[in-house]
């Protein structure tokens, strides 16, 4: 129980710490793609660090219930990065949630960002918000069917014996995970904003997405949400990563094997990150109405892979 | 000569390297000229207001046609032109907010430059845009202040959910009263200032100026001077090409395109910090001559850089046109059919992309033009995609007109004084910029035994195109906006002077 606890504190701080890391390294990345040279990895710190010290301005007409989201979605995707085993599948918390509860956990987090977005009654936070609401609609199923293909494979739905089962068995390719793994893939572009769905760089008001959501924050406000995008980009990297490569990662028969998950999940992350930016910058922001198609080949994929499983039982 | 068959109409000759006259009309043939001009296939360039009379200046097969219409004192009021040509609605309504002259028979009566802040005029209230109302029709305001750092201007979007319904642009927010600031400047000095009405045309701004001015003291400029000046011209239009075509790429999300543009744009302005003393080349034209020459040193150079920029922006071009992304974004998007296009009168680059081949550089050459025979880049689909088209078939052109205009740099002085005129005189010049048809019309008048400029006025081809736009993103995604606006790049700060 005691190394339980050690764990479950570990993974919460430690996502707390690398998330903006990740962002930095994504960014990072990007840059050096396009030939450009890049900002210090340390960049989302300095920018959290700044927005802490400035004072939130505020609309007139704001609910508390605006002044209230920021805190809710932080804590959100703090708790969702607290289920998700990165480091160690001993994890007091993950009973409270399984992978269903996790993809409500994400739905529940858009909902008080797109409604404190619509709450102080800009063009542009309604503009954000629908469009938000758009693509998170189509984009749950599709991660539902992501978990369900991994729990058919485990018989079970809690994220600590799917990843448990996963990292301890015989090496074996799945024709379901791989379908899977690139619907999780195509989804995870889509929840994070990111290019071909969203341009997390974009300037331009009217095409932006999540961006448009988070127009009228300053200060804590806005430094709160920013880290919990950096929050869920993490969860979204570390849930990808246990799902389809968990080994590596400790359990409750090997707690010293922890000390051996930091490193390797560093260097997952690094890999992924570097990844992620090479498939942004090769590819355009599509437009807004192919993001539609672009989810339903990823629910498409992911049905695929559930039907492999229970046609085949591969 | 009889430019306009069937009315009476005696034009003089303006001394110009270009053909131009210059007319009088009264006011009962004021839209009778202009639907003349219309018949014969011409097109309105300029419309706008001195304190004692209307100008118009049309460009017909021939030339420019300048016109003016004196105003009655008692009345100051002139026709509307609208009908014929519907470009002149919004010159009709600044002529009102600057001039004071009514427009009889106008539709649109709003005020347009005029935001009701100036000294001594009435504050104008909420500006009444035009409502679109119906089934789920909603307003999106943005700006005149914008996220990124561009320009001042609002645009007023009636959408139902991403479709857009009608865009309504406000314009105005950077009128500085450069024509009222012409009039304090000495006429051989005024040129910085055209120079500055919008940075990123201002070689042609320039050059069209000395145009005028020379044209007004009948002043010829050295061979070696118009060489230099179109070189200049040509850089000017390579550097905004390739800053747009970065832009568009990025604007669709593809941030490669814009680095790599902005590094080859960032070569190009360097070398011309180095050779012509300003990265923008401002004040590089100058009355008379430009103001820097070129070394064989520097001819050596632009050579080696036309070199570089040919294979690069060829290889750019492949990956563009390769990229399915990035041309889905493209096709299709923020059209202006070529029908649309020769009605409402769309010029320039934006109208050549639209099948409407005009460009002054080969419909009536000034030299060196006329030795330079140009290939005018055409386009018929009228989209985003035809207009990135188009721009990079005018850098190469623009990069080959280079190379011929410094294999045959003529030897001579590159600057020569312009002898003030003693009597007033009238002069008119226009430049093929990079958006389009740049045009400037001055009149001289001699004060105390010196030359003074009376009247300058300065037009830029946005005027024509602002209005298009509001058409060509008719039925488009509000999120496709940004992207058609920076298709087209039109000016705020020419527009609203």
């Amino acid at each position: 129980m005691n190394t339980g606890l050690l764990s479950q504190l570990l993974e919460v701080l430690l996502a707390l710490w690398l998330a903006p890391l990740l962002t930095g390294w994504v960014n990072q990345w990007r840059a050096w793609l396009q030939n450009k040279s890049a900002p210090s990895l340390l960049q989302p710190y300095r920018k959290l660090h700044k927005l802490f010290h400035k004072e939130p301005v505020l609309a007139e007409h704001a609910s508390p219930f605006y002044r209230m989201a920021p805190y809710l979605v932080f804590g959100a995707m703090a708790l969702a990065c607290a289920i998700i085993p990165s480091l160690s599948t001993d994890l007091p918390l993950s009973p409270a949630a399984d992978a269903i509860a996790l993809v409500g956990l994400f739905a529940l987090a858009r909902v008080f960002l797109s409604l404190a977005a619509m709450d102080v009654g800009t063009a542009f936070g309604t503009l954000g918000a629908r469009r938000d609401m758009l693509i998170g609609f189509l984009a749950e199923p599709a991660l539902l069917m992501v978990l369900f293909c991994a729990s058919l494979l485990s018989q079970s739905t809690s994220l600590t014996t799917i990843v448990d089962q996963f990292a301890h068995r015989q090496f074996a390719i799945h024709p379901s995970l791989a379908l899977a793994g690139v619907a999780f893939i195509l989804v995870s572009l889509a929840e994070n904003a990111r290019i071909p769905v969203d341009n997390p760089a974009t300037h331009l008001e009217l095409t932006m997405v999540h961006e448009a959501l988070l127009l009228e924050y300053s200060g804590r406000h806005l430094a709160l949400l920013e880290w919990a995008a950096s929050l869920k980009l993490f969860a979204y990297a570390c849930a990808g990563l246990a799902l389809f490569f968990p080994w590596g990662v400790a359990d409750a028969r090997s707690p010293e094997v922890l000390l051996l998950a930091l490193p390797v999940l560093m260097g997952k992350l690094a890999v992924s990150g570097a990844l992620l930016a090479l498939l942004e910058s090769v590819s355009a922001k599509m437009r807004i109405f192919r993001v539609p198609e672009f989810l339903a080949s990823a629910f498409l994929l992911a049905v695929m892979g559930m039907l492999i499983n229970i046609l085949l039982g591969a | 000569m009889d430019l306009l068959p069937g009315l009476d109409l005696r034009c003089n000759r303006l001394p110009a390297p270009l053909p131009q006259w210059h007319g009088q009309v009264d006011a009962p043939s004021w839209q009778t000229a202009a639907r003349a001009v219309r018949e014969r296939g011409g097109r309105l360039v300029s419309l706008w207001g001195s304190p004692e009379a209307v100008h118009g200046a049309y460009r017909l097969p021939e030339g420019l046609l300048w016109l003016t219409l004196p105003l009655d004192p008692a009345a100051r009021c002139c026709p509307d032109l609208s009908p014929v040509f519907p470009a002149a609605a919004r010159m009709q309504r600044a002529m009102t907010d600057l001039q004071d002259i009514g427009i009889t028979g106008a539709t649109d009566s709003r005020p347009w430059i005029d935001h009701g802040t100036w000294a001594g005029h009435s504050p104008a209230g909420e500006y009444p845009f035009v409502r679109v109302t119906g089934d789920g029709v909603h307003e999106i305001p943005v700006g005149p202040v914008h996220a990124g750092i561009i320009e001042p201007g609002h645009f007023r979007f009636s959408v139902v959910g991403e479709k857009i319904l009608r865009l309504e642009t406000r314009l105005g927010y950077t009128h500085k009263g450069i024509a009222r600031r012409f009039r304090e400047l000495p006429p051989l000095e005024a040129h910085r200032l055209a120079g500055r009405v919008s940075g990123d045309s201002t070689v042609a701004y320039a050059w069209a100026y000395c145009m005028a001015l020379e044209s007004a003291a009948s002043c010829t400029v050295p061979q070696r001077a118009q060489w230099l000046r179109a070189l200049l011209l040509e850089r000017e239009r390579i550097a905004n090409h390739l800053g747009d075509l970065g832009a568009l790429g990025n604007d669709a999300g593809f941030a490669f395109g814009l680095a790599q543009f902005s590094r080859l744009r960032e070569n190009l302005l360097r070398l011309s910090q180095q050779l012509f003393e300003h990265r923008l080349l401002m004040d590089g034209v100058v009355p008379g001559g430009v103001a820097h020459d070129l070394a064989m040193e520097g001819q050596d150079a632009l050579l080696a850089q036309c070199t570089m920029l040919s294979g690069e922006v060829a290889e750019l071009q492949e990956i563009y046109e390769g990229h399915a992304g990035l041309q889905d974004r493209f096709i299709g998007t923020g059209r202006v059919p070529p029908p649309l296009a020769a009605r409402l009168g769309l010029t320039g680059l934006a109208g050549r992309a639209s099948g409407m081949a005009n460009d002054l550089r080969c419909d009536v050459a000034c030299p060196p033009y006329d030795r330079l025979t140009v290939r005018i880049a055409t386009h018929r689909n009228g989209d985003v995609a035809a207009r990135v088209a188009v721009r990079f078939d005018e850098i190469f052109e623009s990069l080959r007109l280079t190379r011929t205009l410094l294999d045959t740099l003529p030897s001579g002085p590159h600057r020569v004084p312009v002898p003030m005129p003693e009597q007033p005189a009238l002069g008119a010049g226009s430049v093929e910029g990079w958006r389009g048809e740049v045009f400037v019309a001055l009149a001289l008048a001699p004060q105390e035994g010196q030359a003074v400029l009376r009247d300058c006025h300065c037009h830029d081809p946005s005027w024509h195109n602002w209005p298009v736009l509001e058409h060509a993103v008719m039925g488009n995604i509000v999120p496709d906006f940004p992207l058609i606006n920076k298709s087209f790049n039109l000016s705020y700060s020419g527009h609203d002077l």
